[in-house]
């Protein structure tokens, strides 16, 4: 730390704790209560990055969230590594790492710095233009570009970190706690409104927190010293809640925002741990007072972005409360009043101000005396016309501007700085304002976009809303939170405010300079490096929306997200079009105003919390038995049971010719189940069903086809009737949720004369189906006491049952072709039944099967699974389903669709099935297939569907959507592969046991 | 995100509704004796307005009923919710 860089007497920052940091590897000190940014300054560290585009050597600019230079890379960890932090907004603690980006081999010498050199040559969109052809090999170039930009580094490791996410609730909610926050949330607070009062800094007051100057005074003190007062009373009041290390990210519709809580990026590493590092706070409230205040602008000259350049009001907040003199000879660059507080401020504790250049011609505000009467030099109607030095600022040019400001004209004083101040006025921070679809309205008097008109419950108040003097900004906010809360607070109304005048305004968007334009380099968007240069190409190449300007020239696209370089982009455009800046708009500020982790994003909904998972009641005999799991939207499904060495494909060849020579066993709790009751039932499953509904018996089963309007199969499942009047449906496993939604539509919208209740009780019953030859001597053996004989419990039948005292619903259907069971007992059951059955199974070696069995068992019977057979795009007249269409009935969900002209039509792709001319080769599925093999551009025909190699038939088998298919039977077809083509013959889809012998086996 | 005040349970949050398009449009009642074109005209035609449109939502996650609501799609402003059946309160 250099000592002659800091002042002692200083109220913020604990000088008695030391804090060690570590910057590119070097180790620094600083103090409690810095910033990364305050700290570095104060080892005389300017330069901290590179530009983008360029490489130039970059320093701090700012002492806020809007610095575009001086972003870093923090800590080493490759789970824990952050890049884009900015350095102004870091919290200095111990054992903090920060390198730069940006940069190789170092951010002092610099490789790809050679781009400076060759700068006429990279214009804008220089990119886009060169890159561009041809077209294929933009994959290669971008792998080089990209390397040699390199913006920082991601974490290689998942974050360690915890983050959180709270709701939050309030009347009032003030965002910035400056001077006119700190009223507002006052006067809400002691009216009785619940309010809730946030700053991204780590204490309240904002600028004025530091503002200890005569020309500023409350009540006969400095404005610091009353707002201290306010502050301390703050703290006894019961319906304020103040949050601070909290940044307001985005302003949605009906006040809803998102703030983050950093809780733990201030403290040492070894204290971090274990605790929540952030927290999203979703905050609803019923009023929104913005007070964001504002932020200072650049000005916009020839090498405006050396090192030691930097923001006039930062380097006064650096010097005001970080005790840190930014340099020992520094100059001031102006066209309005506030570098003159700098000025003032920098004087008071001891450091030189060379000269403040003003561009205005004169003026006799009461600062700007202040500042003459302490001796300071002024150069007025003057403007700087080059800076020099490569790593650092070490002189300025300054030359006197002609009377309309567009040229410099008479000598060229040189005049050595090490650090320059610029102040280009002031701009509001209307962001949040515009995020919550505010719309902003121009005031050409100072060039400010301010908060216009609103849909929202909301306010702006202070210098966001373009009050800039002490007093307007008291006064202003005073009457407006009044007539806003709609109450009487009287506190402020007797203030006595001094507050300096500003009374001359001068802006020049675009200084001149003695070069030419092309030859002098002015940044604008320093992070992106875009200078006035590019713009100005850009208008001259036809663009004319700020929206295009900005994506060609990527003003404002930087991840500061253009805070200090929109309003110049603006002005520029305007003045070289010739329009006015309130006619041009503004680009949209989007969410969030500064950049989130995904850490908060996501708070704690990572890992297995990411998405539930469901479980059947049987599950855990699953995971006992080894079974391998497939996830079926949220449903974790026994995907098959390998033994020992058993390979996937081996273990369903396994389970399936087990479940068709003997038994099989199936988890199928998963299946949506839906209970339907009230007198309507029956007419109310006519509409929605294909088929009629309405002859069923009691105690039988159905199988039901289920489209949407425009005629395509949805959904399709079994329904059984158990009472006159109540029924239950089955449906999909990842259907279940959307048809109960579909169904509760259409009766609650359509058709609310049915009565008619569902009720969703998938998660009620566990379902354990039991196939094969031998499931009747199971079944028999599990529930002796049920007749099981054809006559009495055909299939399509159900019964009530009970098992061990407990009630049980069982089903003779069959989704494999096989003489089958289905027992429905309520979950809490499900695995003791399950086991039951498995033990009475083991002397006819019944076999545990996953999904992928079933899938094979019932594609040799040629059974559809709605969404992997159709895709939304399947009539039942597609797959060659007519019979389920129920001639009869004059209406059901889809009906008309059925023969509306497209629906008709010969050539629709119909669902077959495939027979591979070598019966080993199994498709892939999703495979094409085409009628042609030489010929280019060939037709695509159609596509398997469903593929597998069937062990009971003992060869390849396949499901397939093709063109006319239902006309093509017999017919070879190609199926096209990377390395070979495989021919196939189309068939009929149902590949074994076509009249349905097994099903009374 | 919106606040939506279900006519059956009252404020809530957004993420608790889903939005099911264009309300008033109601299904014929005789689609066999319609044409292509009035059939299409239910199935596909669709407002989208920029402005006063009229919606059907259902608080999906809460208590499950259908509403209509009346919402200016130029800027979000909710301006009704009512029941199914019931007339819209604004033309």
């Amino acid at each position: 730390m250099s000592k002659d860089l800091r002042i002692t007497n200083n109220k913020f920052i604990d000088q008695t704790t030391r804090i060690s940091f570590k910057f590119d590897g070097k180790t620094l000190y600083g103090f409690k209560g810095d910033t990364l940014a305050s700290a570095l300054l104060a080892n005389n560290i300017h330069l901290v990055g590179r530009s983008f585009k360029y490489h130039r050597p970059r320093g701090i600019m700012a002492c806020g969230s809007e610095e575009p230079n001086a972003i870093v890379q923090v800590g080493s960890d490759a789970s824990m590594t952050e890049p884009n932090t900015r350095v102004t907004e870091i919290e200095l603690y111990e054992g903090l790492e920060a390198t730069s980006q940006n940069c190789w081999p170092s951010v002092n010498f610099d490789i790809g710095a050679i781009n400076n050199f060759f700068s006429p040559l990279i214009p804008a969109a220089f990119y886009y233009k060169t890159f561009m052809w041809p077209a294929n090999f933009w994959k290669l170039y971008e792998y080089f570009i990209r390397k040699s930009a390199g913006l920082g580094k991601s974490p290689t490791k998942p974050d360690k970190d915890i983050y959180d996410h709270r709701y939050l609730h309030c009347d009032v909610l003030v965002v910035g706690g400056g001077i006119s926050g700190i009223m507002a949330a006052k006067t809400a607070a002691k009216n009785n409104l619940n309010t809730v009062l946030i700053d991204d800094k780590i204490n309240l007051g904002g600028t004025t927190l530091f503002q200890q100057n005569e020309c500023f005074k409350i009540n006969n003190t400095y404005s610091n010293e009353w707002l201290k007062k306010e502050i301390e009373s703050l703290n006894s009041l019961k319906n304020l809640t103040i949050k601070t290390r909290t940044s307001l990210a985005a302003y949605h519709s009906y006040n809803y925002l998102l703030a983050r809580e950093n809780l733990t990026d201030h403290l040492d590493i070894n204290e971090k741990k274990d605790k929540v590092r952030q927290r999203l706070w979703k905050i609803r409230a019923k009023k929104v007072i913005i007070s964001t205040g504002a932020m200072e602008r650049p000005l916009i000259f020839n090498n405006n972005d050396r090192p030691g350049i930097m923001l006039s009001s930062s380097i006064k907040k650096y010097i005001d409360y970080y005790g840190v003199k930014c340099g020992q000879k520094i100059s001031l660059f102006t066209n309005n009043d506030s570098a003159y507080e700098t000025a003032i401020s920098l004087n008071n504790s001891g450091v030189n101000v060379n000269s403040v250049i003003d561009i205005r011609d004169k003026t006799n505000s009461i600062i700007v005396k202040q500042a003459e009467e302490l001796g300071i030099k002024i150069h007025w109607k003057s403007s700087i016309v080059n800076t020099n030095g490569y790593k650092k600022i070490n002189s300025i040019e300054i030359m006197k501007l002609t009377d309309d400001g567009a040229a410099v004209v008479g000598e060229k004083i040189k005049e050595q700085c090490d650090c320059l101040g610029i102040s280009g006025g002031w701009t509001p921070r209307v962001h949040l304002f515009t995020q919550s679809g505010g719309k902003l309205k121009f005031r050409d008097e100072d060039n400010v976009f301010l908060p216009d008109k609103s849909e929202l419950d909301q306010i702006s108040i202070g210098s966001c809303n373009g009050d800039f003097e002490l007093d307007d900004v008291i006064k202003n906010s005073v009457t407006l939170t009044n007539k806003f809360l709609n109450v009487d607070n009287n506190d402020y109304e007797n203030l006595e405010i001094i507050s300096s005048k500003e009374t001359t305004k001068k802006n020049i968007w675009l200084l001149p300079s003695d070069k030419l334009l092309s030859k002098a380099k002015q940044f604008l968007d320093f992070q992106n490096d875009s200078t006035a240069n590019d713009i100005k190409l850009a208008l001259r190449e036809g663009f004319k929306s700020i929206e295009h300007v900005k994506r060609y020239t990527t003003t404002g696209m930087a991840t500061d997200q253009g805070k200090l370089s929109n309003m110049h982009a603006l002005g520029i455009i305007a003045e070289t079009a010739g329009v006015k800046m309130g006619e041009l708009g503004t680009t949209t500020f989007r969410p969030p105003y500064t950049p989130l982790t995904f850490g908060a994003i996501v708070g704690r909904n990572v890992g297995e919390f990411f998405d539930i998972t469901r479980k059947t009641p049987i599950h855990d005999w699953h995971v006992e038995n080894k079974a391998e799991f497939e996830n079926v939207g949220q449903w974790k499904r026994a995907w098959y049971y390998p033994k020992k060495n058993e390979s996937m494909h081996d273990a369903v060849q396994r389970e399936s010719k087990a479940a068709r020579d003997s038994a099989g066993m199936l988890d199928a709790s998963t299946l949506g189940k839906i209970d339907i009751q009230g007198t309507d039932a029956s007419e109310f499953l006519n509409r929605v069903y294909t088929n009629a509904w309405s002859k069923l018996e009691i105690g039988k089963c159905r199988y039901g086809l289920m489209l949407n309007e425009d005629g395509m199969v949805y959904d399709d499942g079994v329904t059984t009737r158990l009472g006159e009047n109540h029924y239950i449906m089955t449906t999909t496993t990842g259907g279940a949720a959307n048809v109960l939604s579909k169904l509760e539509d259409y009766l609650q919208t359509e058709w609310p004369e049915l009565d008619v209740y569902l009720t969703s009780v998938t998660d009620q019953f566990a379902t354990i189906s039991i196939c094969g030859p031998n499931s009747k001597k199971i079944l028999t053996k599990v529930i002796p006491d049920l007749d099981l004989s054809d006559k009495e419990f055909p299939h399509m039948s159900f019964k009530n049952a009970s098992i061990n005292n407990i009630k049980c619903r069982v089903m003779r259907i069959s989704f494999t072709g096989e003489h089958s069971y289905e027992i429905n007992i309520q979950s809490s059951f499900g695995k003791s039944v399950w086991e039951k059955c498995f033990e009475a199974g083991k002397e006819f070696n019944i076999t545990p099967y996953g999904t992928e069995t079933m899938h094979l068992l019932r594609a040799e019977k040629g059974f559809i699974i709605t969404g992997q057979d159709t895709d939304g795009t399947m009539t039942p007249v597609d797959l060659q389903m007519d019979w389920i269409i129920s001639k009869k009935k004059y209406d059901f969900i889809g009906k008309r669709s059925l023969y509306r002209s497209d629906t008709i039509r010969d050539d629709r792709k119909q669902l077959v099935g495939l027979i591979t001319e070598d019966p080993k080769e199994v498709l892939e599925e999703g495979a094409q297939i085409v009628s042609e093999i030489n010929k280019k551009p060939v037709e695509m025909l159609g596509h398997v569907t469903s593929s597998y190699f069937s062990p009971n038939l003992n060869k390849s088998i396949a499901l397939a959507v093709v063109k006319n298919g239902k006309n093509l039977k017999g017919h070879k077809m190609f199926v096209p592969m990377k390395n070979k083509t495989i021919n196939v013959t189309i068939t009929d889809s149902v590949f074994l046991d076509k009249d349905n012998k097994r099903l009374n086996a | 995100m919106f606040l939506i005040n279900c006519p059956y349970c009252g404020e809530r949050d957004q993420s608790e509704f889903t939005a099911g398009g264009e309300a008033h449009i109601v299904r014929p009642k005789q689609p066999t004796e319609l044409s292509d074109d009035q059939w299409a005209e239910f199935l596909f035609m669709r407002k989208n307005i920029k402005g006063i449109q009229f919606e059907r939502w259902s608080h999906a996650h809460g208590c499950r009923k259908w509403f209509n609501m009346v919402r200016d799609t130029s800027n979000d402003k909710i301006h009704a919710v009512y029941k199914m059946g019931e007339k819209p309160p604004i033309k």
